[in-house]
């Protein structure tokens, strides 16, 4: 089980909750797992959208596993210049 | 093929070393081919007609007369642009901002264009063009657009991330926080608060080469163009998207680009210009002027940001707030919430929130500038750390050294931080002879820390040896500050050959799989990775062939200093077989060889740098010269060192100008004042110090080799280290960028409190 940290412009579609346990090995699961959940959150996914595995972002990598205990969080996907 | 990004710890031979760039000689002689430098048969002339208006209604537009005109063979307005992106109004806005739909949105809003034979014509033509505007109110400052009654931009827009989400339309986009902690309790555990408010104007990035294209697609569907981007292939698919092409069948090539910075990474006149190019049935070139490039293409933000920052007088921080507020011109964008992210980033705090607002204003889209929104955070948190630093009697490095973010600090965006630079770069510049070198009279030192995300992407690279021996590597990310030699650098380190062996060319479209756009300072991270990939997979063919050569197992070859050598005792008399000689049998040994390989590079280090300056301020005239500057970064590992440091220096001459001079001047009538660069000056060598820099290197635990993207950072702590600088020069504190001498003077004539500390 892993315990997600929303950043705040997530929270309001997990009913503001700031962290969310869902079961999940990879990063494409997780998502899948959060929409199914949270349908809402599909947009605010399909408008760009990072995970942080302890502390790493990836951004495209959806077959990235998250270990047991990680320390995962939901960020924006951010643009450069 | 091994994926394992895994930093190695690897020693070099190649790698590190500073050869001269492949693509010097061509552009010291004018050889090298820019945007505006192609053409082809039959070729018109594209102009495009701008919206004279802050914001207009459109009410009707007669092209006829400019159609009538001999030698006009096409005009286009949104009629020939049609709405394709079925409900995606992200897309939407890009095609609106190519070309007004019913609203001017800004001084310089395309609204129409034409194609003709040659220049004098198409001027002509677009002369003939009638638009009916109504014209309507507006607004250009981020802070009058937040008011009750401000001149509402995009009327559908409702301000995301509040809560109960709200039903009117409002010029705030967007609402995001970030951090953790209790900031109310840890102001009140603080010997000292300081509360303060900051202004950054719009600058733009500057780049010396206009935007310009040579667009032709034929009556097949088919189309090609050539264009100075900092992204070909996202080009390629969003032109294909606005236009409803097949993306196959548009082939894309990025020509030599002079300057980007972030504003080559969005479509402006491309889909235009392909639109011209359809219905005319003609190649179209566009090439922008000056004032199109201010006036509507993608500069920064202005912003208007307070900071409130408690610490006790032992020089912990105890909470640190912060709202910014960030003008995105008229369509909807993140800028604000960037600028939230990484405002605190450099600090390991407690308790710490930071208040992003997007808000839309009557100005032109904007774009990513180099670290995009990073800097004016820093700008206003950095000289409110220097104020707390002042208040409680500390050295300002001291102070931040005691407060910097480490290995386990969870970050103010969220996550907590792996092995990080900012430390580092914060004890160099304790040490650096730069801050005890004495200062003069009316002279200041000021020093700021800077951080920066960074990230990699998608990459596709093919490796292809020639049957001399010599190497083609074939990138997809556009070359904006000498990646191709360090990429050089990168195959040479892996085959074990000179560096002189490798040849290395930015593909077009048709010849690679996509490639994510060079932006987040991913050019040589990501493509650096596909190139160690592909470099090893044309390894494991040359083994195979030597194995094939030799009749030998290919488990006994092994490759070492760009030959294949085999390993067992038995094998002792075979002769060791190099790179020209397996390339020369490679016909008859299984044809071409080759290596390649597609990834997506995620992993990419975060980076943090810290500068110093000194200026000279003149209390009669407020003109301030910069007199000596340093920049520390962390680049993780620097594979071409010149390139490294010139992308420091770079991006501390553009945070000067931005600093010191340059402005986006809007008049009454919403209209920009400046739009060139007379009026709009960026600076020149005679305005510039040597700019010093000293590369540190903390090894990206995500990169094979360490490397951390070195491009964007730099331009973050200009900003706050001259801002700093200057208010202990002029002994006032400057909380406005540009610090131009009329500011500059006046702030001394104010006073701006006694004490600049506070």
């Amino acid at each position: 089980m892993i315990e997600v940290q929303l950043s705040a412009s997530l929270r309001e579609f997990a009913g503001g909750a700031a962290s969310v346990a869902v079961e999940a090995t990879t990063v494409r699961e997780l998502l899948r797992k959060l929409v199914e959940r949270y349908p809402r959150m599909q947009k605010r996914f399909d408008e760009g959208i990072a995970v942080s595995i302890n502390g790493e972002i990836f951004r495209d990598d959806r077959a990235q596993r998250i270990p047991e205990g990680a320390e995962v969080y939901l960020l924006p996907r951010i643009p450069g210049g | 093929m091994n994926h394992d990004q895994s930093f190695t710890n690897q020693e070099f031979k190649i790698v590190g070393t500073r050869p001269p760039r492949p693509d010097g000689v061509d552009k010291v002689t004018g050889r090298a081919r820019y945007g505006a430098d192609v053409s082809a048969p039959g070729q018109l002339v594209g102009l495009i007609l701008r919206s004279p208006h802050a914001h207009a209604k459109i009410k009707k537009i007669d092209t006829s007369k400019a159609e009538k005109l001999p030698g006009v063979k096409a005009v286009i307005t949104s009629a020939d642009l049609p709405d394709l992106t079925k409900g995606d109004r992200s897309q939407l806005d890009i095609l609106e901002n190519c070309m007004a739909r019913g609203r001017a949105l800004y001084d310089g809003h395309a609204v129409a264009a034409v194609a003709a034979v040659d220049a004098e014509t198409a001027r002509k033509a677009l002369k003939l063009i009638k638009v009916d505007y109504q014209v309507l109110p507006h607004v250009t400052d981020v802070d009058e657009a937040m008011k009750p009654g401000a001149p509402i931009v995009q009327p559908h827009v409702r301000t995301v991330g509040v809560n109960p989400a709200p039903t009117k339309a409002s010029n705030v986009s967007q609402r995001t926080e970030f951090g953790h902690g209790d900031v109310e309790a840890g102001f009140k555990r603080a010997d000292v608060i300081v509360e303060r408010s900051y202004k950054t104007e719009q600058t733009h990035q500057g780049y010396i080469e206009p935007h310009a294209c040579l667009a032709s697609v034929g009556p097949d569907g088919q189309g090609e163009l050539w264009v100075t981007t900092q992204g070909h292939f996202t080009f390629r698919n969003v032109c294909a998207s606005l236009l409803g092409m097949d993306v196959a069948k548009l082939k894309v090539t990025s020509s030599e680009i002079g300057g980007g910075f972030g504003g080559k990474t969005h479509v402006w006149m491309e889909p235009v210009a392909l639109a011209l190019s359809r219905k005319a049935n003609r190649p179209v070139k566009v090439v922008m002027t000056r004032e199109e490039v201010f006036r509507a293409t993608g500069p920064t933000c202005s912003t208007s940001i307070d900071v409130k920052i408690g610490a006790t007088k032992d020089g912990r921080i105890t909470a640190a707030r912060a709202e910014l507020r960030y003008q995105d011109g008229a369509f909807p964008s993140i800028w604000g919430m960037l600028g939230a992210m990484t405002s605190f980033a450099c600090y390991d705090l407690e308790n710490v929130k930071a208040i992003g607002y997007d808000v839309l204003v009557n100005r032109p889209k904007v774009a990513a500038y180099r670290a995009p929104s990073a800097p004016m955070a820093a700008f206003a948190v950095e000289s409110t750390i220097d104020q707390v630093a002042v208040q409680i009697g500390m050295d300002p490095v001291d102070f931040r050294i005691k407060n910097a973010a480490k290995e386990g600090t969870r970050a103010s965006y969220g996550p907590t931080y792996g092995p990080i630079g900012i430390g580092p770069t914060l004890l160099a510049a304790k040490n650096h002879p730069h801050m005890k070198a004495p200062l003069h009279k009316n002279q200041g030192r000021g020093m700021a820390c800077g951080f920066w995300f960074n990230f990699g992407g998608q990459t596709c690279t093919d490796l292809n040896i020639g049957v001399d021996g010599t190497v083609s590597l074939t990138v997809g990310t556009v070359d904006v500050g000498g990646s191709r030699a360090s990429l050089s650098l990168i195959a040479a380190e892996e085959l074990g050959i000179p560096y002189e062996k490798v040849k290395c060319t930015v593909a077009d479209t048709a010849s690679l799989g996509h490639n994510d756009t060079t932006e987040g300072s991913r050019g040589t991270f990501s493509s650096g990775m596909a190139t160690i990939y592909a470099a090893r997979d044309a390894i494991r063919v040359l083994k195979e062939r030597a194995a094939k050569q030799w009749e030998i197992d290919v488990a006994d070859v092994t490759w070492r200093n760009g030959r294949a050598v085999a390993l067992k005792a038995e094998h002792g008399n075979l002769s060791e077989l190099t790179l020209e000689e397996l390339a020369a049998a490679s016909p008859r040994t299984g044809g071409p060889i080759a290596g390649h390989n597609e990834v997506v590079a995620d992993g990419a280090g975060v980076s943090f740098a810290t500068h110093i300056c000194d200026v000279e301020v003149d209390p009669e005239t407020g003109y301030t010269k910069v007199i000596r500057y340093t920049v520390i970064q962390d680049a993780g590992k620097a594979i071409h060192p010149d390139y490294v440091e010139g992308q420091f220096q770079g991006a501390a001459a553009q945070g000067i100008g931005w600093a010191l001079n340059e402005e986006y001047v809007y008049g009454k009538d919403g209209r920009l004042q400046n739009p060139g660069f007379l009026d709009y000056r960026i600076p020149v060598c005679s305005d510039l110090p040597f700019i010093d820099t000293q590369i540190l290197e903390i090894p990206n635990p995500g990169h094979p080799y360490g490397v951390r993207g070195v491009g964007e950072t730099s331009i973050v702590p200009p900003l706050a280290a001259i801002a700093n600088a200057v208010s202990n020069a002029a002994g006032v504190r400057l909380t406005h960028i540009p610090m131009s001498p009329p500011r500059i003077l006046n702030a001394i004539k104010n006073g701006n409190g006694k004490s600049h500390a506070a």
